[in-house]
């Protein structure tokens, strides 16, 4: 046996030095001042949410000396306030002028109303990830539990047409909101708070619209005769269908982002998404042998309750309560109600056709609508809003 | 997760878009450019039942990574020279990333395929992410490194202070002016396709080398989801060249997005590797290197000449220039003598260059002595306060440069400084390509083409201006860099907390006042202004004051 000697060779590796280089180690001036200070936090303490979110997308009416850099071809940068009609206290100050010798100095922190908007769901990555992680990994267990358990073989034939037509149906409002409206909106509102939270919305629906549509996958692999394009067909041309159609149209032309946010989380949802998935949906599946649907449709619902509504509100309530603008935007909001109200009712209505579709068959349309109804009142008075007399249609 | 495969799942999604029937989508943002409907495949096929759990298993790698560090104190072993700047680079970084999820829309309703719409709404929540997950990362630099100040200041400070100005364009040049030249080209194509290479990549390695595993962390988990974003703009920029009425507009926004982004980008990764660092070992790569391999083999040749063929007309004289500038005009070197010499109008500690410092430098960049050597030497002997002025009001032979208009970085080779009257007003240009970004490329016609969706460069774009005739220490102050006690000031430039070697603002009050170089290029005669640019034009390198003429 021969060996070979191997030229020892020093690999180029970094050196590790001692440089106490840690907190605490010497004493001088800001040596423990450990806490984001271009900010005032909504409570006592900032939260760990604010650190990360607050002032990341700046206002040159803050600490933006320099102004925008860059405009649009009308000469606007950045985020204008104007873009939405409602306003907040101070949204009527100047951006500072700037000149020789101006000096770079804002208003004091936080300058307007936008700014104490807080999304109640502290959402940034962490939680975001987190809990839509949560969601699609419950979900796919629960679809593969049915699917070992045959539990799609309980279904009775109108019911698998229900759910290929009209569950598959309310995919494509999901994803057109999700796109067109929420994710529009993202580059709309002006601070980080509102966007991150619209962004995070965004997501919402569109994970929902995929939920739902995998799952229809799902279903055309395990279900003999399964339409996986019915909803396809019920979407374009199913006229129970296309006041919802209409309306989610509608919704994603708005061009003011606040409306939009509005008459899809205030409206919308309530009167017409929470009526087709709390009140039609969830109540009619488990009677027609489906214990599956409900928990893709109640994630959906889980996202907008106790999600998606749970930061919305705060953000129109600080707007209706507003101390300059609080009167000017209640009466536009009551307008944009006067607006939406109807045509979210008449796409409910529209839909009135589904529920006698089940063979076994859910609590009456006009029970659902009313329960609809009310808990879109409960909503307006929270927000200090008025039903108005179209929400009786 | 599910049995069913990705692309089985990716095509079921395709399924989801509609085209409206009752009302169109609302469209907020123009282009010139023009758009077929094509069916341009998105190559990664996402679908968020995978998307999810994935980027949560990678949180989780990143904060099982933040939580060792500060277990096994890493701080003990950081290098306060890196660690410093990057209370610069943590205060741009993260609004740029969330830009990038708000320029999302900008592409909706300009580029009609609703499968290319698909990964643009996962590009912009993962943008949410970088930017959070980099204000968490400062965050915990703040809390855990030993001296907080800067990073605590961060998101004020950035909004006020000149480099951070500078860095902002990376942000907005993303989110307005017409969709497709922000969102697609300036964004897509070039900010994330070649730069991130060296932002989050190259740096971090560096990080790494000077004690820092957080960075490469968190960074490296970033530029994982990068590749998604590329092919989101590849797809597009596809879609645009198949109209032929498209290739004068690439031609355009690829030059003006490529030199602006190596004006900015190179100016500042190039100053935190090159001086940041205190891995002087002579077989890690120099920025110029890193460059060579990263932006010109990996990007332009890799990826770019690739699409001549498709009709693209690619910049190669500004790719070659900016090589040049990089290897021969010593770009990097002079912002970072430029960042020094003005270390009390920014808000971290600028470390001076030692004699391994110069060795190495002049091995990587022969020559690098003569022209940069005695000026570091010269920061060095005024490093701490001794009676005489910060750097910037000594003479150390080094005129104060003009700001260029366009990239916002002072005119730093001074041979190439152009000047033009524009909207009025006198402007200094660091190049030819910033003149002609200003005076061309954005304005409502271009080569006799109307371009009405084209943007406008808006703002108060050189600093100085802004305190012109006012008292240095009333500058700090009204920009916030002071610390607690009220009159020392944040940055320093040296790294001794001493408190009786750190600068204060009673050290500033005896400075002459600020003078803004372009309110003075106003005030002069045409013949004054021409005599002016002859002059600049023969100073430097290392901006020195031009030869006496014989």
């Amino acid at each position: 046996m021969t060996t070979t000697a191997v030229p020892s060779t020093e690999r180029s590796v970094p050196k590790p030095a001692f440089t106490d280089a840690e907190a605490g180690a010497k004493v001088f001036p800001d040596s423990d001042a450990r806490r984001y200070n271009y900010f005032k936090p909504a409570k006592r303490k900032q939260s760990h949410y604010e650190d990360v979110t607050v002032e990341v997308q700046p206002d040159p009416r803050h600490y933006l000396s320099q102004g925008w850099l860059y405009g649009f071809a009308d000469g606007k940068g950045g985020y204008p306030l104007e873009w939405t009609a409602l306003r907040a206290w101070g949204s009527d100050r100047p951006v500072p002028e700037r000149y020789a010798g101006s000096g770079g100095a804002g208003y004091e922190w936080p300058a307007h109303g936008w700014h104490e908007f807080r999304d109640p769901n502290e959402e940034w990555e962490l939680t975001l990830y987190r809990y839509n992680s949560n969601v699609v990994r419950q979900l796919n267990q629960n679809i593969e539990a049915a699917r070992q358990a045959k539990a799609f073989d309980q279904w009775n034939r109108n019911w698998v047409q229900f759910v290929a037509q009209h569950v598959g149906a309310w995919m494509h409002v999901d994803h057109g909101l999700g796109l067109y409206l929420f994710a529009n909106a993202n580059r709309r509102a002006p601070t980080n708070m509102h966007n991150n939270a619209i962004s995070v919305n965004s997501m919402h629906r569109i994970r929902a619209a995929q939920d739902l549509a995998l799952y229809n996958l799902t279903l055309s692999e395990e279900i003999e005769g399964f339409d996986g394009g019915a909803h396809i067909q019920t979407w374009n041309s199913d006229p129970a269908w296309q006041g919802v159609r209409e309306t989610a149209e509608q919704l994603t032309s708005i061009w003011d982002w606040c409306e939009a946010i509005f008459a899809a989380n205030v409206v919308f949802e309530p009167l017409v998404g929470e009526l087709f998935r709390s009140n039609l949906v969830q109540q009619a599946a488990p009677s027609n042998g489906d214990f599956i649907t409900p928990t893709l449709i109640g994630a959906e619902e889980y996202d907008f309750a106790e999600r998606d509504l749970r930061y919305t509100k705060p953000m129109f309530h600080l707007l209706v309560t507003d101390k300059q603008f609080g009167a000017e935007n209640r009466k536009l909001m009551q307008q944009w109600l006067e607006t939406w109200v109807p045509r979210c009712v008449h796409a409910a209505r529209t839909l009135q056709p589904l529920w006698s579709q089940p063979d076994a068959k859910p609590p009456r349309f006009e029970d659902g609508l009313d329960r609809a109804k009310s808990r879109f009142s409960a909503i307006l008075s929270e927000l200090e809003l008025t039903a108005p007399k179209e929400l009786g249609q | 997760m599910s049995r069913q495969s990705v692309a089985k799942a990716h095509q079921k999604i395709q399924e989801l878009s509609w085209d409206p029937v009752y009302h169109e989508p609302v469209s907020h943002y123009g282009t010139d450019y023009t758009f077929r409907k094509a069916k341009k495949k998105d190559p990664l096929k996402q679908v968020l039942r995978s998307y999810f759990p994935m980027q949560e298993e990678k949180d989780h790698r990143v904060y099982g990574a933040e939580d060792g560090a500060i277990r096994g104190n890493m701080f003990r072993q950081v290098q306060e020279r890196w660690l410093e700047w990057q209370k610069l680079f943590l205060s741009i970084i993260p609004l740029p990333e969330i830009s990038a999820a708000r320029a999302m829309p900008l592409l909706f309703r300009t580029v009609p395929n609703p499968e290319l719409h698909n990964g643009q709404a996962i590009q912009m929540i993962d943008e949410v992410r970088h930017s959070t997950i980099q204000q968490n990362l400062k965050r915990l630099y703040m809390n855990n490194y030993i001296d907080p100040a800067g990073f605590n200041s961060s998101l004020r400070n950035f909004q006020n202070d000149y480099c951070g100005t500078i860095g902002r364009q990376f942000a907005e040049g993303f989110i307005t002016g017409d969709a497709i030249t922000a969102a697609s080209i300036y964004l897509t194509i070039v900010a994330e396709t070649a730069f991130t290479n060296t932002l989050f990549v190259a740096m971090p390695a560096e990080a790494a080398a000077n004690g820092d595993y957080l960075l490469p962390t968190v960074f490296h988990s970033v530029q994982s989801d990068e590749s998604r974003h590329i092919s989101n703009g590849y797809a597009t920029l596809l879609m645009a060249l198949s109209d032929e009425s498209n290739h004068q507009l690439l031609e355009r926004d690829l030059r003006y997005a490529w030199w602006n982004n190596h004006r900015v980008v190179d100016a500042a990764i190039g100053t935190f590797i090159e001086y940041g660092t205190k891995d002087r070992r002579k077989d890690r790569e120099s920025y110029a290197e890193m460059w060579r391999r990263w932006i010109y083999d990996d990007y332009y040749r890799s990826y770019l000449v690739p699409l001549e063929k498709y009709g693209l007309t690619i910049p190669h004289d500004l790719i070659e220039e900016s090589w040049n500038q990089i290897w021969n005009k010593g770009y990097v070197h002079e912002v970072a003598q430029f960042f020094a010499t003005g270390w009390l109008a920014n808000y971290w500690r600028i470390d001076p260059m030692t004699d391994a410092d110069f060795e190495w430098f002049e091995y990587k960049y022969p020559g690098w002595y003569d022209k940069y050597g005695k000026w570091w030497e010269n920061y060095n002997r005024l490093a701490t306060p001794n009676g005489h002025h910060p750097i910037v009001a000594e003479n150390v032979d080094y005129v104060y440069p003009h700001r260029c208009w366009t990239c916002m970085v002072p005119c730093l080779v001074r041979e190439d400084m152009v000047m033009d009257k524009v909207d009025g007003q006198w402007r200094t240009y660091c190049h030819e390509a910033c003149r002609w970004t200003d005076v061309e490329a954005f304005r409502p016609t271009y080569q006799g083409r109307n371009t009405p969706n084209m943007g406008q460069l808006i703002g108060a774009r050189e600093w100085e201006t802004l305190y012109h005739g006012w008292n240095w220490a009333d500058v700090v102050k009204d920009m916030g860099f002071v610390r607690d006690d009220g009159r020392t000031m944040v940055a320093q430039p040296h790294l001794d907390l001493d408190p009786k070697k750190m600068w204060t603002l009673d050290h500033l009050r005896r400075m002459p006042a600020v003078q803004s170089p372009n309110v003075l290029l106003n005030q002069m005669t045409d013949d004054e202004r021409a005599a002016f640019q002859a002059d600049y034009n023969r100073q430097g390198p290392a901006g020195r004051p031009a030869p006496a003429q014989v």
